[in-house]
């Protein structure tokens, strides 16, 4: 098999030494982690590395020399470094040596039982130790599914990878440390930390603690027996906003929760999260100071009462229309009259309903409108909420007029199998002739010609306000689309992914260096990042409302029979 | 490293490079035709003179302007996301096989295939319109399954 050597760019100029690293077997595979400088005493780097091996788990051995020569090779020094093999146990010793300036470096490989050089192909794979140290690799997602793979099919990468990742304790010796060992690596001028980070980190463990204290306080308040009443509980589970601010809750209690991320799931959830709410927050905040200011919650509040009175004179015009002859129809007169009367004084109650409350509307806005600090998905809850109560005169009518025309339909469907003689057995579940009496047969047919010459007035009652609840509809499910957005946009992974892109990466990509006769193969090892719409799908954030399960024709089916339609439930809500 | 012309199973003249980096190593390289100057005019002259004309009907001068901008984007999605320059093929022996598409704005998507995930590299037929056309595709082992085939990737699928 070809052997293949991971040499990190950093030691390119690195003084000659010995190769410390981990040999890979399976894959016949060098992953040299860092170079060991003269002078040593082998004594010392046994013990250094065995007590890496302790800490870390990965086997580190020396693998092989490195020589660093300015000047022409010198027979001595190979020798040398030939003798060095004997005293390092080790199957392979490999031997890289730079000339010079020279990109082109010799590179072979001494097998342990055998005096001669072997006669196999070396690649040396050049890879940038920091980007492949931090990176996360992303197994494709379907075989991300697949749950028992067995060692051999694990990702042979994925195992260079965790190599490098488990060898941190390798990189704290900068060369500044006084110690028996000195080692080069892409830590070995300094250790890099950053001081805001380290701030951050000193900070947040009184902030969680206080952070936690607060939410448990007000956990305990929701869970209070005052709140679980009958009427209440039936209303908070209507809101939407309720649902939000409990979803809210939720992610705050994650965050402020004292326990370390156990793996990098976790952490990248943890980060999307402070991210999102940090971005609702400031949108909310944005959109208060923008209310806020030239009075415009007067406005605003001077503006809704007209509108709700100009939505119900709407709704009278259309009612008087529907009592006339819409479009050409010819209606049936005296129920067209009873239902219109019913509807026209349905308005009028809410009217006066909302005459009532004009005063303190201003007022209300004012103090609801601060809440929209909690976030912008709280405003638009909020939004979404008044629309559906101001409306709540649209989705009576709907309701009355689905229930009616439901009301026909049944009738008209049993009717007609009586007009023909059959019946429906209810124990067999299907449609069976019978024998029916005269009279039986009269009040029947009489009762379907009156339910039939007045389905056109009903179907259009129905039509009209199924029509209108459908638009409310559509306009509360994009406000929740856009709450949902802001909820489960994964916006810490989207910066990261644009910022730092090595960290998340899908794959490697190799590209060819410049090639000499008589050298290794020369390849540089890149790391490829995942694309945007896998990292929005990877860690997308999971949100509490469901989308309607129905498909498009159960929908127009359910429509025509009159069955009433619930669009949008909510996860945890019983199904009807 | 040598150069030969074909034609594509639509007729279109390709170009296939052949290399030899080292005795493990072979690279395969498609390049498909470039842009033509005369069908980017003639679709810029389209646009431009169908903008042309609806501004004579509205006397509306952002009309124009919107044509502008639409062209200018749409030759830019265009070249970075659907023209395709060059198609190569990486083999890496022991290591894997690497696919490249390179396309007109420079940008490159790359995908690396692991030894131990292909299972083998066969030239698949297709029925496509009214001829039959010959496809390279490697076959790709399924974890789960030692004997099965968990996906077909196609190779050179622009040219």
């Amino acid at each position: 098999m070809v052997l293949k050597v991971f040499f990190p760019s950093c030691c390119s100029s690195a003084e000659s030494g010995i190769l410390v690293g981990h040999w890979i077997s399976q894959q016949s595979s060098a992953v040299v982690l860092a170079v060991l400088h003269f002078p040593f005493i082998p004594v010392q780097v046994r013990k250094y590395l065995s007590e890496v091996q302790r800490v870390t788990q990965v086997s580190v051995s020396v693998l092989g020399s490195w020589t660093n020569s300015k000047q022409e090779k010198e027979e001595s020094l190979s020798q040398f470094l030939e003798d060095l093999g004997t005293l390092f146990s080790h199957e392979l010793w490999i031997q890289i040596s730079k000339e010079g300036d020279s990109k082109f470096w010799s590179c072979s490989a001494l097998q342990k039982h055998g005096s001669k050089p072997k006669e196999e192909e070396i690649i040396l794979v050049y890879y940038e130790q920091r980007k492949v140290m931090l990176c996360h690799l992303h197994p494709p997602l379907h075989t991300a599914a697949s749950a028992d793979h067995g060692a051999a099919d694990a990702s042979k990468l994925a195992a260079i990878f965790e190599t490098v990742a488990k060898s941190k304790m390798l990189f704290m010796t900068d060369r500044y440390d006084e110690g028996p060992i000195k080692l080069t690596h892409w830590q070995s001028d300094g250790v890099e930390a950053s001081i805001i980070v380290e701030l951050l980190k000193q900070a947040s463990v009184p902030a969680c603690m206080l952070l936690t204290f607060l939410l448990s306080l007000v956990s305990w308040i929701c869970r209070s027996r005052v709140l679980k009443f009958w009427p209440l509980c039936f209303l908070w589970s209507k809101l939407s906003t309720c649902e939000q601010l409990g979803h809210r809750l939720q992610h705050l209690q994650l965050i402020s929760s004292n326990k370390k991320a156990p793996n990098q799931t976790q952490l990248m959830r943890k980060a999307n999260i402070l991210v999102s709410l940090l971005l609702d927050v400031a949108l909310g905040l944005l959109l208060m100071s923008w209310l806020y200011r030239k009075n415009r919650i007067g406005h605003l509040a001077d503006t809704l009462i007209p509108v709700a009175d100009h939505v119900a004179e709407e709704l009278q015009d259309l009612l008087q229309w529907l009592m006339g002859a819409p479009a050409g129809l010819k209606m049936n007169r005296a129920l067209d009259q009873v239902l219109g009367r019913f509807f026209l004084y349905h308005i009028h109650l809410w009217i006066s309903y909302i005459h009532l409350l004009s005063p303190f509307i201003e007022m209300i806005l004012w103090y609801v409108a601060l809440s929209a600090c909690l976030g912008l998905t709280v405003a638009l809850c909020i939004l979404s909420d008044i629309i559906a109560l101001l409306t709540f005169h649209i989705y009576c009518f709907y309701v009355y007029g689905a229930r009616l025309y439901c009301l026909k339909i049944y009738g008209l469907s049993s009717l007609w199998r009586l007009f023909r003689g059959k019946k429906w057995n209810v124990l067999r579940q299907r449609v069976d002739s019978c024998s029916y009496d005269l009279d039986q047969l009269f009040i029947g047919t009489l009762l379907f010609t009156i339910l039939l010459f007045l389905l056109p007035t009903t179907a259009l009652y129905y039509l009209v306000f199924t029509l209108l609840r459908l638009l409310v509809v559509v306009v509360q499910g994009l406000l929740h689309l856009l709450v949902d957005l802001i909820n489960s946009l994964p916006l810490y992974s989207l910066l990261l992914r644009l910022c730092r892109s090595y960290r998340l990466a899908a794959g490697v990509k190799f590209r060819v260096l410049e090639q000499q006769e008589g050298k290794p193969l020369r390849l540089l090892m890149q790391i490829n990042p995942l694309s945007y719409g896998s990292v929005v799908q990877t860690y997308r954030l999971p949100t509490y409302s469901c989308y309607p399960k129905d498909s498009w024709t159960s929908l127009c089916k359910k429509l025509f029979l009159g069955e009433l339609i619930y669009p949008w439930k909510h996860k945890g809500e019983k199904q009807e | 490293m040598e150069e030969r012309r074909y034609r594509s199973a639509s007729g279109e003249p390709i170009a296939l490079r052949r290399l030899q980096h080292s005795a493990a190593c072979r690279e395969l390289a498609v390049r498909c035709p470039r842009l033509q100057l005369r069908s980017l005019s003639a679709v810029t002259s389209a646009v431009w003179l169908a903008a042309y004309g609806l501004f004579a009907l509205s006397e509306n001068s952002m009309v124009l302007s919107a044509a502008i901008l639409i062209t200018l984007i749409g030759l830019i999605i265009y070249l970075h996301f659907v023209k395709v320059d060059q198609e190569s093929l990486l083999v890496i022996g022991s290591l894997g096989i690497q696919v490249t598409s390179s396309y007109a704005s420079g940008k490159e998507s790359t995908t690396f295939i692991e030894m131990g995930q292909v299972k083998d590299v066969v030239i698949n037929e297709a029925i496509h319109m009214q001829k039959v056309i010959y496809y390279l595709c490697i076959l790709l082992r399924d974890p789960g399954d030692p004997q099965g085939i968990s996906e077909v990737v196609p190779l050179f699928q622009v040219s």
